[in-house]
């Protein structure tokens, strides 16, 4: 988390969090009927979908590079990303622009999902670790929270975005 | 008060480069017999500043070492001194020295000084007038000094040594005649001083400069005074003495006992000299010694500097300035415009956007133009290049440069220094002749090596030109046959002839020198100049010479492309890559061992690559029949790329695809078209060795995609 995010998570505490707890606010989307969340403060823009072009020899889930005012962006499908089953881009299909502190230097990234679901204040404290699961997708989840009693999934975004290098 | 210098270091070193190459092109222009006081001058104080700068920031070695030089310049500025040819060598092999100094500090390493003591020697000698070639190493005093108080640099003292005046001060007092009208009283000074050292010092009042009587005017000052301080106290507090007399007066201040060493080159002619020398001479010895055995390792080449800051005329930024002021006046005009917008506006809403697009050409323009440098910044250093050079080869080469002014784009400047570095030692080397063989020719005993930079049609263009022999079409051929590069009975057009010298490994010199000769070089000369979306072509005629013209884009942000499409994507050439675009004809096009096409294209076959295939897009139709070939040209090999159909040519902007995703084969970069949509850029030469892969990855490409996946997973 950047020190940016821990900054908002100071103000949180003094402000509208009722228990006094540290809270990370989250940005989250559904695909295949799961919640997933990502830090709000990653998110740069949300569009809709339009038609990216292709890069040759790449991997299936690249979808293509955006024009992103003067920025050329790659778009990721995270359906196919975490190989679950693909259905067909629609207008209320979303790309979430995301942009991360990599080792290097900042990178931006565009991930499609199904939907915008909502945005959540998470106490650091109620992120559960991913013991639990471990499978080929458990690489890029940071950690399981309930919410009103739904469970939404939280996304490492460094891991995510740095796959591809 | 503590500030952080490190931060102006890159300024510095900046700053100190530029000096050198000043004095280094100064020294060039130099005509020793009756040198230029302008030049001199340049020269001094290109030197001054960096003694001054490194000083400042604590470089000691720097600083010393070009104190000495200072030394020497400012001697000859005052004309105490003549130049000779050794001194002016001496001169710029320093030059080399300081500039290797500076690059080891620059790097974080420590210099290395065995040269810089050598060649100081030799300069302490000459300020001795004594032969230069017979100087002793002195030791470096770089340490001493390094950690003494008293920066060199210092305006009175003008000494760089290790003078802390523990033996006491001996001050040289010379006032100016109205002295006594400003209000200032020597008396009263000598009394402060005298308080200073407790009593323990000697005034000595000197009366030569005395008028007799009748001349004599009381309100002015004629004595000169010269005054011993036997006592260690600091010197700030002699300066300070004489603060308010400075303007008013000559004052030179040494340590006692160098006083000789220090002082002006005429006392060192008479006989004060002795003590210096002999401290001088015994001390080195033993340290002479072990600066012999040190190797020549500062010959060692100097890793490339790309700089990572321009300097940018104010012109040039009041230019932008202006720019912006006028797009803010056509933003708000539309701004209002759109406020209250009715129809019978529209003709000034499309003026406006007129406006608007008109301000937006121009300011891109001049962006542009921030990055672009005058090319005498490569040129520059050519001068020194082809005296050296002419040197070593025992020729008599002429250097001729114009067009320096042409501007061009910083980081095509960069890339282009080595390559034209190869083909002027080539030209001097293989081109002009020995002075014997061109008398014998009829030509003069001085040969040309000629530098031409000037714009044409959006490209810059550069061509160096020799008037010696000339390619030698024979010599080529028989070595390319030898070398197996052509067969035996293969019959070449003179250009082909000539474009065999940028194959690899291709040399016909029969002798292999330190310059050049051993083969490797033009064709990286001409794969450098590719890399630059460049080309280069060579002319030449037997024993009237050869000119090799090398054509560049004026910037690398910018692309002349040729748009073509592929199913439904579009993709971009670089317009110069392009030979020719043809037609399909099903008869072209033949079968290689069932795999592999070629076009037979007059009287060549050129591999034929698919490009939807190389690139996995997606076709519903196999069959060529509408299909446009274009033939592109990289590494000097064709390869005939087929697509659909072939669009309009355009410049285009090059974005980086690699700053949020990654390098792809086959692609340079991307750009954005007018509607706002991404279209690749082709890389020619990555798209000719992807075709090869592609071949093989056709049979088993899915199954390793798949697996990699899973691994990424």
């Amino acid at each position: 988390m950047s020190a940016a995010a821990q900054e908002s998570v100071e103000i949180e505490k003094n402000g509208s969090s009722e228990e006094g707890l540290a809270t990370q606010q989250y940005l989250t989307f559904l695909m295949n009927g799961e919640e997933y969340g990502v830090d709000i403060l990653a998110v740069q823009e949300i569009r809709g979908w339009e038609r990216a072009t292709m890069v040759p020899n790449s991997p299936s889930h690249m979808k293509g590079v955006l024009n992103l005012r003067g920025t050329i962006v790659p778009i990721i499908d995270l359906r196919d990303r975490f190989e679950l089953p693909a259905i067909d881009y629609s207008d209320i299909t979303v790309v979430v622009i995301l942009k991360i502190d990599t080792d290097k230097n900042d990178r931006t990234m565009g991930i499609i999902v199904d939907a915008i679901s909502d945005v959540y204040d998470v106490p650091i404290d109620d992120i559960r670790t991913t013991g639990v699961v471990e499978n080929k997708n458990s690489n890029f989840i940071k950690g399981l929270v309930t919410v009103e009693k739904n469970m939404v999934i939280l996304l490492d975004l460094k891991k995510l975005l740095t796959i591809d290098d | 008060m503590s500030v952080d210098l490190s931060q102006f270091h890159q300024v510095f070193y900046e700053e100190s480069y530029e000096g050198l190459d000043a004095m280094e092109q100064g020294l060039l222009e130099m005509n020793v017999d009756a040198p230029d006081d302008e030049i001199i001058n340049t020269i001094f104080r290109s030197a001054h500043s960096i003694k001054g700068g490194s000083g400042t920031f604590g470089f000691m070695q720097v600083a010393n070492f070009t104190h000495v030089l200072e030394t020497l310049l400012d001697e000859v500025r005052s004309g105490d001194r003549s130049l000779n040819q050794t001194t002016m060598d001496l001169l710029l092999v320093s030059v080399d020295c300081m500039r290797d100094m500076l690059q080891a500090l620059q790097n974080g390493e420590e210099p290395d000084m065995s040269n810089a003591d050598e060649l100081r020697a030799q300069f302490e000698a000459i300020l001795k007038n004594e032969d230069p070639s017979q100087a002793v190493v002195q030791p470096t005093f770089s340490e001493e000094a390094a950690d003494g108080s008293q920066p060199p640099g210092n305006e009175n003292g003008g000494d760089g040594g290790g003078a802390d005046g523990s033996n006491g001060w001996s001050i040289d007092f010379l006032p100016e005649p109205q002295l006594l009208q400003t209000g200032n009283e020597p008396t009263r000074m000598f009394r402060q001083l005298s308080e200073l050292c407790d009593g323990k010092m000697t005034v000595i009042a000197k009366t030569d400069n005395l008028p007799s009587f009748s001349n004599l005017n009381p309100e002015q000052c004629f004595l000169n005074w010269h005054i011993e301080v036997h006592a260690p106290i600091e010197k700030s507090a002699i300066d300070e003495v004489f603060e308010w007399v400075i303007d008013d007066a000559e004052i030179n201040i040494y340590p006692l006992g160098e006083a000789a060493q220090a002082s002006s080159p005429e006392s060192e002619e008479s006989e004060s000299a002795p003590a210096a020398v002999e401290t001088a001479a015994a001390e080195p010895v033993a340290k002479s010694k072990t600066t012999e055995d040190k190797p020549k390792a500062a010959q060692k080449a100097a890793p490339p500097q790309e700089s990572s800051s321009i300097r940018v005329d104010i012109d040039k930024v009041d230019n932008l300035i202006n720019m912006v002021g006028e797009l803010v006046i056509t933003q708000s005009m539309l701004g209002e415009l759109g406020e209250n917008f009715d129809m019978g506006r529209v003709q000034r809403l499309q003026e406006g956007l007129a406006q608007l697009e008109h301000n937006t050409r121009e300011l891109q323009e001049s962006v542009m133009k921030i990055r672009m440098m005058p090319i005498s910044f490569v040129f520059s250093r050519f001068p020194r290049l082809v005296r050296d050079t002419a040197r070593k080869l025992d020729k008599k080469i002429e250097l001729v440069m114009s067009g320096e002014n042409t501007e061009l784009d910083k980081t095509v400047m960069e890339k282009l220094g080595d390559p034209m570095v190869h083909l002027i030692r080539n030209s001097m080397d293989h081109g002009v002749e020995t002075p014997e063989e061109r008398v014998k020719n009829g030509k003069s005993e001085t040969g040309t090596v000629e530098l031409k930079a000037y714009h044409q049609s959006g490209n810059i263009v550069i061509e160096i030109e020799d008037d010696g022999a000339g390619l030698n079409t024979e010599r080529i051929l028989e070595k390319a046959r030898e070398n197996g590069v052509i067969s035996d009975d293969a019959t070449l057009s003179e250009d082909q002839v000539f474009d065999l010298i940028f194959q690899p490994g291709f040399s016909t010199a029969d002798v292999v020198s330190d310059l050049s000769g051993r083969g490797v070089g033009m064709d990286v000369v001409r794969r450098n100049i590719a890399a630059l979306n460049g080309s280069i072509e060579v002319f030449s005629q037997k024993d009237k010479g050869s000119r090799f013209v090398i054509r560049l884009p004026l910037t690398l942000a910018i692309l002349d492309g040729q748009l073509v499409q592929v199913e439904d994507q579009i993709y971009i050439f670089p317009l110069v890559s392009i030979v020719e675009s043809i037609q399909y004809q099903g008869s072209d096009l033949n079968n290689v061992g069932g795999d592999s096409d070629v076009l037979q294209l007059r009287d060549e076959y050129v591999p034929i690559l698919l490009l939807n295939q190389t690139f996995g897009i997606q076709t519903e139709h196999d069959d060529l029949a509408e299909s446009i070939i274009v033939v592109v040209e990289a590494d000097g090999e064709k390869i005939g790329v087929v697509v659909d159909e072939l669009l309009g040519q355009q410049q285009v902007v090059i974005k980086s695809l690699e700053e949020n995703y990654k390098k792809v084969d086959g692609i340079s970069g991307a750009t954005i078209l007018g509607d706002g949509t991404v279209a690749l850029i082709i890389d020619v030469s990555g798209l000719s060795k992807l075709s090869v892969k592609s071949m093989k990855a056709i049979n088993k490409g899915s199954t390793s995609k798949k697996v990699k996946n899973h691994k990424a997973a």
